[in-house]
């Protein structure tokens, strides 16, 4: 177990790796719990996230879910979140902003003084009165097919939609971080327990396994998402990650949009890349890369041993000269240098998606 | 090695000294509980034969998915053998810790003591209480 973000979480259940391999080839249960969610209802409420966030909201239709990021006004990013517009059974629209369990309090503070301008919209802070469980991996579907209305099932990629479980308040959406198909559920605390006992049961029959902190990350890593604190900092735009797609200019203004529109015009001397280490020893947050005349051009951010590729995979920022597919590079590893090859992102992506 | 007769570094390596042509050799390896904290191993490093090591200084790595696990000596010596291809076979280590799943033997130093060590009850508390 191990304390994030004021949650006591585990890192693993059985293994890393048995809980990696499950979710690619089968399903993973997450209790994400963690994740901060935000609520923001009123006739006014996409305006005021259309000024939060760097993609635009107003355009998004009942059901769609977004990945946008939050910047400061210099364009440093503070956080990668995803924006839900939902619709209940009774015909309420909200919209939800699930944020980075770490970034929370810095999340509710940076947005407080922008709400304040929106009098009119209803804010709240639900994450710690809900909770929240990802089922992630092929058999995702085999699984809430069991457990929910057909309208789950038939949900496609980033959309979502407010339902029950036996009975009992439920928003789904098809969403993860794990590069596989997979649902995410919002729940009442109260009923937690109850929803997760379910989806376990449910997936007995698959080889369903509880997943941990540890391979929620190698999964994450595989696919190329960024994790903010590793690949995301307020010292970091949304170009220099790679998250280009992310960032909307020219159809409105927002927080931010002023010095974005100036990072994507003249943009900064590094960037995010992938790497592909030879030997069996992953290169860490934080080792160095190296470039043939023995000069430091970058540095590590995340990485591990690939359970589903065998080998060392590592997400690192390196000079925009050498950051092309197939550059060769040395990591400095505790002082071994070791060779490594920057390769595209995702490394890992599932079939037929 | 029967690990009721070990003694334990802290940090869950064990050592056993046997008697061989009248010198003492140190063997050493790490824990089933170590093994078990790590988890999915994929690489080990181990020193040459001849290297010195000292009591509390590191004498390799080894690595997990999860994380890097420096090794540290419990005795003062050299190397004198490794237990070859171990780092080929990792599920070795993990199938008999105490036994295959040695790693290196050390002919301890004149004055070598294994004070500061845990015996086999001290260091099944140290990991109930972890």
């Amino acid at each position: 177990m191990a304390e994030f973000a004021g949650f006591n979480m585990p890192i693993q259940y059985s293994s890393i790796v048995s809980e990696h391999t499950a979710t690619r080839q089968s399903a993973g249960l997450f209790d994400i719990s963690h994740m901060g969610r935000l609520r923001f209802e009123g006739p006014r409420a996409h305006l005021l996230l259309d000024h939060l966030l760097t993609r635009r909201v107003s355009d998004m239709q009942p059901g769609m879910i977004r990945y946008s990021l939050m910047c400061n006004e210099e364009g440093g990013t503070l956080d990668d979140v995803l924006i839900a517009n939902l619709e209940t059974p009774s015909n309420r629209h909200y919209f939800l902003l699930v944020v980075n369990a770490g970034n929370r309090a810095k999340i509710l503070k940076w947005i407080a003084p922008h709400v304040a301008d929106f009098p009119d919209v209803e804010f709240r802070d639900t994450t710690e009165s809900t909770a929240m469980i990802a089922l992630q991996g092929p058999k995702s579907a085999a699984i809430a097919e069991r457990l929910f209305t057909p309208k789950v099932t038939q949900l496609k990629n980033y959309h979502g939609l407010v339902t029950e479980q036996m009975k009992k308040p439920c928003i789904v959406s098809r969403t993860g971080y794990t590069g596989e198909d997979g649902f995410e559920f919002i729940v009442r605390a109260e009923d937690a327990a109850r929803v997760w006992e379910n989806l376990m049961l449910a997936g007995r029959e698959h080889g369903i396994e509880a997943v941990g902190l540890g391979a929620r990350d190698t999964l994450r890593l595989e696919a190329g998402m960024p994790l903010y604190g590793h690949e995301l900092s307020a010292a970091i735009d949304p170009y220099t990650a790679g998250l280009g797609f992310a960032v909307s200019l020219g159809d409105r203004s927002f927080l931010g949009s002023d010095a974005l529109g100036a990072f994507k015009a003249a943009p900064r001397s590094t960037k995010r890349i992938g790497l592909s280490l030879t030997g069996r020893r992953a290169a860490r947050e934080g080792a160095s890369l190296v470039d043939s005349d023995q000069r430091t051009v970058g540095s590590v951010t995340s990485g591990t041993f690939s359970p589903t590729l065998q080998r060392p995979i590592a997400m690192a920022y390196v000079a925009h000269e050498l950051a092309t597919t197939g550059t060769n590079i040395e990591v400095d590893i505790r002082g071994t240098r070791t060779e490594a090859q920057i390769v595209p992102l995702p490394f890992y992506k599932r079939a037929n998606s | 090695m029967q690990p009721e007769q070990l003694k334990y570094n802290p940090s869950h390596e064990w050592v056993g000294v046997t008697e061989s042509g009248g010198e003492k050799i140190a063997v050493i390896g790490i824990t089933d509980f170590a093994l078990e904290q790590l988890t999915d191993l994929v690489y080990m490093a181990l020193p040459k034969v001849g290297t010195k090591v000292t009591a509390g200084t590191e004498f390799g790595e080894v690595e997990s998915v999860k994380a890097v696990s420096p090794l540290y000596s419990p005795v003062d010596g050299e190397v004198v053998e490794v237990h070859d291809g171990l780092a080929d076979q990792l599920e070795q280590l993990a199938a008999d810790p105490f036994g295959d799943g040695w790693m290196i033997k050390v002919k301890l130093a004149d004055d070598a003591k294994l004070d500061g060590l845990l015996d086999y009850a001290a260091y099944k508390q140290q990991c109930a209480n972890s």
